[in-house]
């Protein structure tokens, strides 16, 4: 399955660049012009060294979903489907990394979809797509 | 108590997708259809939380009418039971019984029902006069009909009338049309007729969510103690599931107008289409507590895991658990039907809500039971649950421990249409009556009727099915039984009178309220009958210890009461409010209200409405519609002290072996709470010593509790309580009870 890595060794948690990630992945993706929106978050302790809110297609979200809205692709990439989704947000409560976003002004949440925008615009070459292996389902 | 940890390995290896489908009696049954009214309607989505239009059918007249919902009925009755109890004062008369054609079921979800975004918000209130009780009866259950019937276009749903065959009620709430179709043949049993009817009115697999069902079964017409049943499609497993709404007969009543089934097909639902003022707040108010659920649950309840069965175990530790119509607390089997059981038997890895939004999901099934007995013998089914009462009541208040029995007694418990709780309660007083020699054999038909004879127990199941025999008998309930087995004059009156576990004509839920003083009160001190759903006081009581003193439990019962009556207002759920509860709670003032959770619910509610109320107003709320739900019973007759008598079984040991098996407790008590010396005396002379303390101390706890109610000691709400409620209002309301000051 595709996903998102990050290397914190190479990425500086904004402090050279723009988060050009997160605002390329807010507005090529999710078309709004708010990097709060974006579906990564890098943020940076002040004692140097950061952390990233991202999406590992682990699939949890999935196990909880009422109406089947959230599936896997074929590249193994856990999808939202907007028609089917009730709006319930267990996806978020239950993502153990926080990565299910939501926009107040969106009802349907949002989330990676691993597909890359965010890689190519990275200054220091951090952000990258992986194939891994796909997780066992867990009960949730 | 060691908790129970979760081991996905020992979860039993079931395809939850397989069971006997009967979809190949669609045809016969859409054969003996036929539409004998058709009328449009325009379809509307609630705004702030209310459509503001009620629907009436007489299935009788066939008239059906809108009607709006006055800012007066929003006020002071909310919506949900609020609505469903005003509607039937206005419909009935004080000499009107559950079987006249005037007595209505009222359906409605409340404001609050059809949000999406916190646990336990899909509930559907059903009101209407309990055959068992004469008074109304109130149900809390889930299941996607009330929510779909709002996003249709109805905060109600008014059922008046008696048709003279059976009828099917749809509400297109998508077209925008309400059609009557008589129904000739095809199957009356819910798990048959539901599934079927789901397919019949579903516009393509998709559409299949948004149709919900309710109807009851072949024991309902039968019996007076008949359930409906509120399906939801479950999409995981590909089938209509089920909740209830048990107590107090109103499948009886439903069937009693012969309607069949009535179905509802929604708009496909989102997030948003109660149209709150605030969903921002909702939002982040349901992450919130999907986050608690998350973090917490696996080591406080299991929920997820288990259901509400988690608390077989505890109840059993703490001898709260009714074994043997509820002589004893505990048993040594119990291990046989305890969650640990439960969680490898129960299908894990899905989604287990009654509604969307569901985290706790207590809603469990056990796929893939094959039945032993009965029309549906073979047959592969899904059970939903079992839930704990029905753990409690089908399976240690009987002295059943097979767990395959005891599946197969809640299976056909729900697809004949009657309630779990109340067959759990009235079999076994079957079983104690026989024990004793009150009933035998020749008297039940046959019927061995000992301790733990699940066999027997399914064969009066399905007697009282067919009305037949004994099974006839056991379905008129335990208060009717104990006429009649008095009146044959089968046995000691007394003795009948003291282990027959009703009051006002309904079961006793099943808990063992004989050491809590609060739970006996919360039994019996209630408006429609002994349901915990009012007072479920026994855990703060027994187990958290949280409300030690006598003032305590008064206080307790009379502020839970209303907290737990404003869920049946809205269309709330009650277990998410105290079942799980936040990691700090303990170190809140007042924890057992659990107040993070009391400030969740006024929010929601301001989201919803827009109408801003802190936690005092909620109680109002309450308040103003558990009075008047009062004053209801007294205008039907009862509602009055000596309604409120509890069986001697409910408080305290009525039988020489029940003293015995705990007189450690019980000579010690005799020390300690009477100040007396148990030394020398007989077991017998000590029973009436306990007799004597267990009953002044339940007539003192009346006392206190209806002058902290506002209420005479006879039990009527005075005229200042009426009139600081604004009940003052309504002319008829104030009549009532001034006859009675
Ligand atoms: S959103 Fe969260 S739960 Fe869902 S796949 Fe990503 S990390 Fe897992
Ligand atoms: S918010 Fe939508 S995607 Fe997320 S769990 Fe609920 S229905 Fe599924
Ligand atoms: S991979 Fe795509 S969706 Fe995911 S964070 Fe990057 S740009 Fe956004
Ligand atoms: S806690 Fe159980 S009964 Fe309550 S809404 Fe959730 S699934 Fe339904």
């Amino acid at each position: 399955m595709k996903q998102l890595v990050i290397d914190f060794q190479k990425c500086d948690a904004g402090r050279n660049c723009n988060h050009e990630c997160e605002m390329e992945c807010a507005v090529k993706v999710f078309k709004v012009d708010d990097p709060a929106q974006a579906a990564l978050q890098i943020k940076a302790y002040e004692d140097g060294g950061g952390k990233a809110v991202l999406c590992d297609q682990c699939g949890d979200c999935i196990v909880v979903c009422p109406s089947e809205a959230l599936k896997r692709n074929k590249l193994g990439v856990v999808m939202i489907d907007k028609q089917l989704c009730v709006g319930c947000y267990m996806c978020i409560g239950f993502c153990e990394k926080d990565a299910f976003m939501r926009n107040p002004d969106w009802i349907v949440p949002h989330k990676c979809t691993s597909c890359g925008v965010c890689v190519k615009v990275c200054p220091h070459g951090a952000l990258s797509i992986q194939d891994v292996p796909e997780p066992a389902v867990r009960i949730i | 108590m060691s908790q129970l940890v979760f081991d996905p390995s020992k979860v039993m290896d079931i395809d939850y997708t397989k069971r006997t489908e009967y979809l190949d009696q669609l045809e016969a049954l859409r054969a003996g259809m036929r539409t004998v009214k058709e009328v449009p309607f325009q379809p509307s989505l609630p705004d702030k939380g209310y459509t503001n239009r009620t629907l009436y059918v007489n299935v009788g007249s066939l008239e059906v009418t809108e009607k709006p919902v006055t800012q007066q009925m929003k006020d002071v009755f909310i919506g949900g039971r609020g609505f469903g109890l005003y509607h039937l004062w206005n419909a009935v008369k004080p000499t009107t019984r559950w079987n006249d054609p005037e007595n209505e079921i009222v359906i409605s979800p409340g404001p609050v029902a059809g949000m999406t975004q916190y646990a336990g918000t899909g509930k559907s209130l059903v009101v209407s006069l309990s055959p068992q009780t004469d008074i109304p009866i109130d149900s809390n259950v889930g299941g996607f009909y009330g929510p779909l019937l709002k996003f249709s276009g109805f905060d109600a749903l008014e059922l008046q009338g008696k048709a003279e065959k059976d009828i099917i009620l749809f509400i297109d709430g998508v077209k925008g049309l309400i059609r009557v179709e008589e129904v000739a043949g095809g199957p009356e049993d819910s798990h048959v007729l539901a599934e079927l009817l789901t397919h019949l009115y579903a516009e393509g697999e998709k559409d299949l969510p948004n149709v919900s069902v309710v109807s009851t079964g072949a024991a309902a017409a039968h019996s007076l103690i008949g359930m409906l049943n509120f399906s939801f499609y479950d999409r995981r497993r590909k089938c209509v599931r089920f909740k209830q709404a048990g107590r107090g007969g109103i499948g009886t009543v439903f069937r009693d107008k012969r309607i069949r089934a009535l179905v509802v097909r929604g708009p496909k639902v989102a997030g948003d289409l109660n149209h709150p003022v605030d969903p921002e707040t909702i939002a982040k108010t349901g992450i919130k507590y999907h986050k608690e659920i998350r973090e917490n649950d696996g080591g406080q309840c299991m929920m997820r895991r288990n259901g509400t069965a988690h608390i077989v175990e505890i109840m059993d530790a703490y001898d709260l658990l009714p074994v043997h119509n509820f002589q004893y607390g505990s048993h040594p089997e119990v291990h046989k039907i305890d969650s640990s059981y439960w969680q490898q038997r129960c299908t894990q890895h899905t989604v287990d809500g009654c509604w969307y939004g569901c985290s706790m999901a207590c809603a469990k099934g056990a796929d893939g039971l094959v039945l032993k007995t009965g029309p549906y013998k073979g047959d592969m089914v899904t059970v939903d649950g079992p839930e704990y009462e029905n753990a409690a009541g089908l399976g240690s208040n009987c002295g059943v421990f097979d767990p395959d029995y005891l599946l197969e007694l809640n299976f056909y418990c729900d697809t004949y249409g009657i309630c779990t709780i109340t067959y759990g309660t009235l079999t076994a007083f079957v079983m104690e009556c026989y024990q004793r020699g009150i009933l035998n054999k020749e008297r039940t038909g046959g019927l061995e009727m000992t301790w733990g004879n699940a066999e027997a127990d399914l064969e009066m199941m399905h007697r009282m099915a067919r009305g037949e025999g004994f099974g006839k008998i056991a379905g008129l309930g335990v208060k009717k039984m104990k006429e009649y087995f008095i009146q044959q004059g089968w046995g000691d009156p007394q003795l009948i009178n003291d282990i027959g576990m009703e009051n006002k004509g309904l079961e006793y839920s099943q808990y063992m309220s004989k050491e809590s003083l609060a739970q006996q009160g919360g039994y019996a001190l209630t408006n429609k009958g002994p349901q915990h759903d009012e007072a479920w006081l026994i855990f703060m009581d027994m187990v958290n210890k949280q409300i030690p003193t006598f003032e305590d439990k008064a206080e307790a019962l009379y502020y839970f009461p209303l907290f737990r009556t404003w869920f049946g207002l809205n269309g709330f759920c009650k277990l998410p409010w105290n079942d799980v509860v936040p990691a700090n709670n303990s170190e809140q003032p007042e924890a057992h209200k659990v107040p993070e959770h009391v400030q969740n619910y006024v929010d929601l509610f301001s989201a919803t409405t827009g109408v801003k109320i802190d936690k005092e107003d909620l109680i109002m709320q309450s308040a103003r519609v558990y009075n008047f739900q009062r004053v209801f019973n007294i205008r039907m007759g009862k509602g009055l002290r000596l309604h409120d008598a509890a069986p001697y079984r409910s408080l305290g040991p009525v039988t020489k072996e029940e003293y015995e098996s705990r007189a450690e407790r019980y000579d010690q008590q005799i020390i300690t709470e009477m100040g007396l010396d148990p030394a020398g005396k007989s077991t017998e002379e000590k029973m009436a010593m306990h007799r004597k303390w267990r009953t002044d101390r339940f007539s003192k706890l009346m006392d206190s509790v209806y002058t902290r109610r506002g209420w005479t000691l006879d039990g009527v709400p005075t005229l200042a309580r009426l009139q600081e409620l604004g009940l003052d209002a309504f002319p008829e309301v104030v009549d009532v009870v001034k006859q009675h000051l």
